[in-house]
């Protein structure tokens, strides 16, 4: 259980990620904290040309406050997001979710952007920035531009990332709004059979949930009670066209959409 | 920019334990098989090489890490530091390992090498821990002799030893 | 001088022994430092390669051909063995039961479980290896499977093996007391069906083997970390086709777990020592994680149908077993032990004079089974103790009640069980009278009555279990008929060895075949010769490493079957004592008084009456180097003395098929509240108390970390752990993400409470400790999840989705408009559909479909197509999702012709990440704008690698990638986007490679 061969790219600037990027496209991978692209090296599920290594570079390593944005770069690990002082205050829902990611020594490695761009369906961070409607920051040799969350994931473990763009960075919209966050994994640290946060809207709250389906999903719901709210759970729950696996079955994972759900709702809207 | 051909061997430089070491590894020569097998330092684990089971953690740069998901390329210029580093001279037994024996938190030693780089990594960062902090800590690492109870009170053990509660002299191994 | 052994414990009084108290282990220091000395950490000779093992993606199928030119030039490879090239260096291993079949350690033609090695490549360094491996193109022919064990059963299942009728290996019945009579007359007959799951103990030190072969004298050195039994070593030598003598075996000094599992590596040792020899060098094999899940070894599932005869009163007066063990691929020595190692204790705790039992042994498409803790007690246990749940349920009685009311009676012992066994002590009436006040039954049923009041589920369990420890090495002959055992010649006994040596400067060594993976062997053994020669336990030195060549061992060497305390350790003893006893001899004649006056304290040997006549132990036991002519007449030497110790109390089956099974019989009672979310259905143990009668207690805290560690794999086994197997014999559960041991999160700590009722049968008074819990545990959890929901059937693991129907009850309905989830449990088959538009009419999408230009452009990753025929394409394509890629060989027919209106698309693909097929019906439609509407349903299934380890992500990765060829085929038509499909479907396909990091 040893990696394939591979050339390791040591880059110094960002230009450089960016040229080999180029160059080499789907053949080169991005490597921060390798937290997942590690274990599938070792499996020899993936056998890049080249791996690209950005963590020598400084400037990704920041967590910038902008205005109302919260800027994280590709750098950031998730221990340093946990241990940012403001994250409290600020990204409430980042700082419920994230101790729920991997472990201590995984978090210790992993960045939050990597996270984001393996797309996981499961994983908390893409569901994190779906529930908040954050952004990535893509860019290539050529150009910048950045994705909403809602755009950005397309599928399990797919994303509308081009083969020359790396993720410069992910920004998290700083809210004070109510926000609740749950998740049910067959063991603590185990990728989330079913994760779910809540966020309180100006008309009601943003319900978002991953685990289920290909990808993290967020609804919109209006302040809704009673019978009403169960039954916009159940098309919610329904909709996300759950699946068995050998951890959990659809029912199962329908059913903690419709408990969690309603409980997380009226967590956020008392 | 360096690129680190595949297939080649290129030097790793970093500090291992507080000291210089200079050693040699292909691109994807894996942290453990580099630790292990190149430098001679046996003492960190190999228990899944899928980052699981926890046996094979490090210290880097003062956090734990999974040294079977880290490549030895990754960590050139970084300080390093393994299970050898944790008694305070041939013999004797650091608080962490004395509480270890104590508490019989040990049965085939398999895993423990990575639980104790854990622990030295929260004791050093938080010196206090309570019980529900240590198993939260912990739950990233598999231990299938001692059902772990002793390894909690070992740790709260020695976590209370360190903050000065208790004191006992060092232990002799 | 013949009874010194007696006075020998004299200095014993005072309580002053170390043996009972729970010293510091001498093992620790080094394993705390990272100075273990385990396989992996040990150096080889220069030169030594290393082996990577290249296996099955099917659960059957014929090898039609492998190429292994490639892996051959590929760099640092030095040989590459496949089944033709073992069996040429080897000999089959033996079977356990009389059957023409054949049990190599790699694949022969045929494969018949997913991991099933297919060849070895052998190359300088272990990254080398892997490398060659992916280049070894197996082509296979896939056969049908079969993986259940009831199903293996059938008339027309697939058959594994010719040399067995069906799937049966063995079909015995047995008839103790005159059980129909007492069905007959009872007044109540009350049944349970178990399914007993797969499961191991999987050490988190995985196998391995160095080997080599000396061709001038044709003898093999292995290094293993190999647990025994040693009798292993006949099956060895035998399938290495040199005399025993000619095969070393050795084990490293530490070994990292094993929980029986170990015993599974002797296969290795023939394929790696085979390779040794093919490649003229030592040859280095450490096992993967994904290897050692996939296919290292597991214990048995069994599907068991018990009945009981019970009386109004819920006594039972005659048991009916049903057993259908499954060892899955192959018959692997000693299976099918696992049956047996519980025969004589089919009626567990209970007095029940009346038995009736057939065993039924099948093969299936699963990896082989081999020891694994608890071996057979799980399986049994947990029928015999959800039967006595059921008892009391059906009965309406209290199940401690039940039990109370049919257990062996205190004044019975040595009882002898309908089957065979030999109870050798206890008293199981007072443990559960202790048990319940010590462990406070009273509050816990207090704690569930106020949970029950508030709406909670929550629910007591109850188990009284027999713990079998020091295995009879004739049980396993019992699955022979009489006839075949009188040709065969009994078997019996259980050989343990110790040796004592003493130095010329008079200090002490022990060594033992004890074979220890963590337990603490080096200490306790250190603490019982210290109490015979007066020393500290410092002054001992122990060896456990076993080197077949100098060391004394025996079949029944090792580490399994809880046989350390009550066997091993007892013969050290023995052997300690007898050099003390002619120590005492030589200082008497010293000392100028009689033997009956010495006593050995303090480092010194010395009269009682007297304690200033005294020489010191040293100089005392180094006499036999520096001067045995000075010894007094007849003594003998005091240098070495090894002793072998039997129980007679192990005799072979007789011809009633009665066995004495084992030697000792602790017992346990465990009661636990457990408590069930509403929400997550999650299983929390709120309580779990355990109480042990193991007889004498060596070493405290070494009894209790057995008790904890048992516990915890045997609430894994409760609540997270099994070997899953899709129909199609797909493993699914290849990494430690998928097969999932508990952490420090989900195991709370037991109560554990003793009581001491010693062995009349070991010369320590102990018995075996290290099993119980794990045939306890997982049947005591279930009857208390069983109490909470007042259900029948409790399945393991209790997976939470399990119980959402019992708790629940039917789903909510899905809202109007949308069908209802028709989706089989279990039925892992992918679906989906999918709908694309395209500006181009119906007849040029049909023209694309049917031409390889465009089939080639528009398969994602496709490299290659060639047309076979009108109808029948192959094409080498790369299909991947994230940075999950693979190159595969596919092949794509097409049937069902309605031009241009529907096609049926056939396919099937393999390669090094696995194998899949399916099927899609593709329709045709115009659209009003001139274009053409492409609608599409599929059903695939996937296996192999991919499917052991990313079987959570499978789904979503087919319909990524069937999405892309449909995008593809839909800009390729110059259409538009493919439209979403409910909701889950992807867009921006051709982007499809991006993400991750």
């Amino acid at each position: 259980m040893k990696p394939a061969a591979f050339d390791y790219v040591r880059a110094e600037t960002l230009d450089e990620a960016l040229e080999v990027l180029r160059q080499e496209g789907s053949d080169a991978r991005i490597i921060a904290g390798g937290q997942s692209l590690m274990a599938m090296l070792n499996m020899r599920l993936a056998r890049p040309r080249t791996l690209i290594d950005i963590m020598r570079l400084p400037e990704l390593a920041r967590i910038d406050a902008k205005g109302d944005t919260i800027v994280v770069g590709a750098g950031v690990r998730q221990a340093a997001l946990l241990a940012w002082p403001e994250l409290g205050r600020s990204l409430q829902l980042v700082a419920l979710a994230l101790p729920w990611t991997g472990h201590a020594q995984t978090r210790s490695r992993g960045t939050v952007c990597g996270s984001i761009a393996h797309a996981d369906p499961s994983a908390e961070l893409p569901l994190v920035l779906q529930a908040l409607g954050g952004e990535v920051h893509l860019r290539s040799a050529k150009r910048r531009r950045r994705v909403a969350a809602r755009e950005f994931f397309a599928g399990m473990m797919t994303t509308v990332r081009a083969e020359d763009e790396l993720i410069e960075a992910v920004s998290f919209p700083a809210a004070q709004q109510r926000c609740a966050f749950r998740e049910v994994a067959r063991r603590h640290g185990d990728f989330a059979i079913v994760a779910a946060a809540a966020v309180q809207t100006a008309a009601g709250v943003r319900l978002a949930v991953g685990g289920v389906a290909d990808m993290p999903v967020a609804r919109d719901f209006p302040r809704l009670e009673g019978s009403a709210l169960d039954e916009a759970l159940n098309a919610f729950a329904y909709e996300l066209d759950a699946r068995d696996d050998v951890h959990a079955t659809a029912r199962y994972r329908r059913d903690l959409v419709r408990l969690i759900g309603r409980d997380l709702v009226r967590e956020v809207l008392p | 920019m360096s690129r680190l051909q595949a297939g080649r061997r290129h030097p790793v430089r970093f500090s291992l334990n507080g000291k210089p070491c200079t050693g040699e590894a292909e691109p994807r020569l894996l942290l453990t098989d580099f630790l292990r097998h190149q430098i001679g330092m046996t003492g960190t684990h190999v228990g899944c090489e899928h980052g699981v089971c926890g046996a094979c953690t490090v210290s880097i740069d003062g956090s734990p890490a999974r040294a079977c998901l880290t490549l030895a390329a990754q960590v050139d210029g970084c300080e390093v530091r393994t299970v050898e580093s944790l008694a305070p001279s041939a013999g004797r037994l650091g608080i962490l390992q004395a509480a270890f024996k104590r508490n019989h938190a040990l049965q085939c030693g398999f895993c423990t090498a990575g639980i104790l780089m854990s622990l030295d990594c929260l004791l050093r960062d938080h010196p206090r821990p309570d019980e529900a902090t240590i198993r939260d800590f912990l739950s990233g690492h598999l231990c299938r002799c001692t059902g772990y109870a002793p390894i909690i009170r070992a740790a709260l053990e020695a976590a209370a030893e360190m903050a000065g509660d208790v004191s006992r002299e060092t232990t002799h191994a | 001088m013949a009874d010194a052994a007696g006075h020998l414990l004299d200095h014993h009084e005072a309580g002053s022994t170390w043996v009972g108290k729970s010293i510091p282990r001498v093992e620790d220091a080094s394993l705390l430092s990272g100075r273990g000395r385990f396989i992996d950490d040990l150096g080889v000779r220069p030169g030594t390669l290393h082996a990577a093992i290249l296996r099955s993606p099917h659960a059957h199928a014929d090898i039609v051909s492998i190429d292994i030119s490639a892996a051959k030039q590929s760099p640092g490879v030095v040989a590459v063995l496949t089944g033709e090239d073992v069996t040429s260096l080897t000999t089959s291993l033996v079977v356990g039961v009389k059957a023409p079949v054949e049990c190599w350690p790699i694949a022969v033609g045929r494969v018949r479980y997913v991991g099933e090695p297919v060849a070895v490549i052998v190359a300088t360094d272990r990254y080398l290896a892997e490398d060659a491996a992916d280049l070894i193109d197996v082509q296979y022919r896939p056969r049908p499977v079969v993986c259940d064990p009831l199903a293996a059963l059938s008339p027309d299942a697939p058959v594994l093996h010719d040399g067995f009728k069906g799937n049966v290996a063995s079909d015995r019945t047995f008839r103790y007391g005159d059980p129909e009579q007492a069905f007959a007359s009872a007044a109540h007959r009350i049944s349970i069906d178990i399914r007993y799951p797969r499961n191991s103990c999987t050490p988190i030190e995985t196998y391995g083997v160095v080997a080599d072969y000396d061709a001038g004298e044709d003898a093999y050195d292995v290094l293993s970390n190999f647990q025994g039994p040693f009798s292993i070593h006949a099956v060895l030598s035998r399938a290495l086709r040199v005399p025993g003598n000619r095969l070393r075996l050795r084990t490293p000094p530490d070994s990292g777990g094993s929980f029986g599992v170990k015993q599974g590596v002797f296969p290795y040792i023939v394929l790696i020592a085979a390779a040794a020899r093919a490649a003229d060098r030592p040859v280095k094999w450490i096992e993967d994680r994904l290897e050692h899940l996939t296919a290292s070894v597991s214990a048995t599932n069994r599907a068991t149908t018990l009945s009981a005869a019970v009386s109004d009163d819920g006594r039972i007066l005659a048991l009916d077993w049903d057993q259908v063990e499954d060892c899955g691929a192959h018959l692997r020595a000693p299976e099918p032990a696992t049956l047996y190692r519980m025969h004589g204790n089919l009626t567990g705790a209970y007095d029940i004079r009346h038995l009736k039992v057939r065993n039924r042994v099948v093969v299936t498409n699963k990896t082989p089974t081999g020891l694994n803790r608890g071996f057979g007690g799980p399986q049994v246990y947990f029928a015999l103790e959800r039967l006595v749940q059921r008892i009391a349920v059906e009965l309406n009685l209290d199940p401690l009640d039940v039990i109370r009311r049919n257990l062996v009676a205190a004044g019975a012992f040595p009882y002898r069980t309908a089957s065979g066994a030999l109870l050798d002590s206890g008293d199981y009436q007072e443990a559960i009278r202790r048990g319940v006040v010590e462990g406070g039954l009273a509050a816990l049923k207090a704690r569930r009555d106020a949970a029950r009041a508030q709406g909670r589920l929550y629910g007591i369990g109850y188990t009284a279990v027999v713990e079998p420890s020091v295995s009879n090495m004739g049980y396993i002959t019992t699955v022979l008929t009489p006839a075949e055992r009188r040709k065969a010649g009994p078997k019996n006994g259980a050989q343990a060895t110790a040796t004592i040596s003493i130095d010329p400067v008079g200090s002490v060594s022990v060594h033992v075949s004890s074979v220890p993976q963590g337990q603490g062997h080096r200490t306790v053994l250190s603490q019982v010769v210290a109490d015979v020669f007066g020393l500290t336990p410092s002054d001992i030195r122990v060896n456990t490493e076993l080197d077949t060549t100098k060391d004394a061992w025996s079949i029944a060497s090792g580490n399994y079957a809880s046989r350390f305390a009550p066997a091993v350790a007892g013969t050290a003893k023995l052997a300690a004592e007898r050099i003390a006893q002619r120590l005492a001899c030589i200082a008497a004649s010293q000392l100028n008084t009689e033997v009956d006056d010495i006593a050995f304290v303090a480092g010194h040997v010395g009269s009682k009456r007297n304690p200033d006549n005294k020489v010191s132990f040293s100089r005392l036991a180094g006499l036999s180097h520096w001067s045995p002519g000075a010894l007094p007449d007849g003594v003998g030497q005091t240098i070495r003395e090894t002793v072998f110790w039997t129980p007679p109390e192990l005799t072979a089956p007789d011809d009633a098929d009665h066995i004495n099974s084992s030697l000792c019989h602790g017992f346990i009672f465990d009661f636990c509240g457990v408590e069930i979310d509403r929400v997550t259905l999650q299983t929390r143990i709120d309580r779990y108390v355990t109480m042990h009668d193991c007889g004498t207690i060596l070493h405290p805290a070494m009894v209790d970390g057995q008790i904890r560690g048992g516990f915890a794999q045997a609430l894994g086994a409760a609540l997270y752990e099994e070997f899953a197997y899709a129909p199609d014999g797909s493993f699914l559960t290849g990494t430690f993400a998928d097969y999932l041991l508990p952490t420090t999160m989900e195991v709370p700590d037991p109560l554990i409470l003793h009581m001491q009722t010693p062995s009349p049968f070991t010369p320590l008074g102990a018995k075996g400790v290290g099993e119980g819990n794990c045939m306890s545990t997982p049947v005591c959890i279930a009857n208390a999840v069983a109490d909470a929901l007042a259900t029948k059937d409790i399945d393991l693991p209790l997976v939470p989705a399990k119980l959402a129907d019992i708790v629940r009850g039917a789903e909510p309905a899905p809202p109007a408009g949308r069908a209802a989830d028709t989706k089989r449990t279990g039925d892992r088959s992918l679906r989906g559909e999918g709908q694309a538009t395209v500006a181009a009419s119906a007849e040029r999408v049909w023209a694309m479909l049917l031409d390889p230009a465009t089939l080639q452009a528009v398969i994602p990753g496709c490299h290659h197509v060639e047309k076979l025929s009108d109808t029948h394409f192959r094409a080498e394509v790369t299909l991947g999702i994230g940075p999950v890629k693979g190159r595969y060989r596919a092949e794509v027919r097409l049937s069902d012709l309605d031009p241009p209106h529907a096609v049926t698309l056939g396919g099937s693909a393999e390669g090094g990440l696995g194998f899949g097929g399916g099927e899609g019906r593709i329709t045709l439609a115009p659209t009003a704008s001139g274009g053409t509407s492409i609608h599409y349903v599929y059903e695939a299934a996937i296996g192999g690698k991919v499917a052991s380890i990313g079987g959570r992500l499978l789904d979503g990765a087919a319909r990524v990638i069937i999405g892309q060829f449909f995008a593809s085929l839909a800009r390729q038509a110059g259409g538009a986007a493919p439209n979403r499909s409910r909701g889950s479907f992807v867009a921006k396909l051709r982007r499809l490679f991006g993400g991750g990091r």
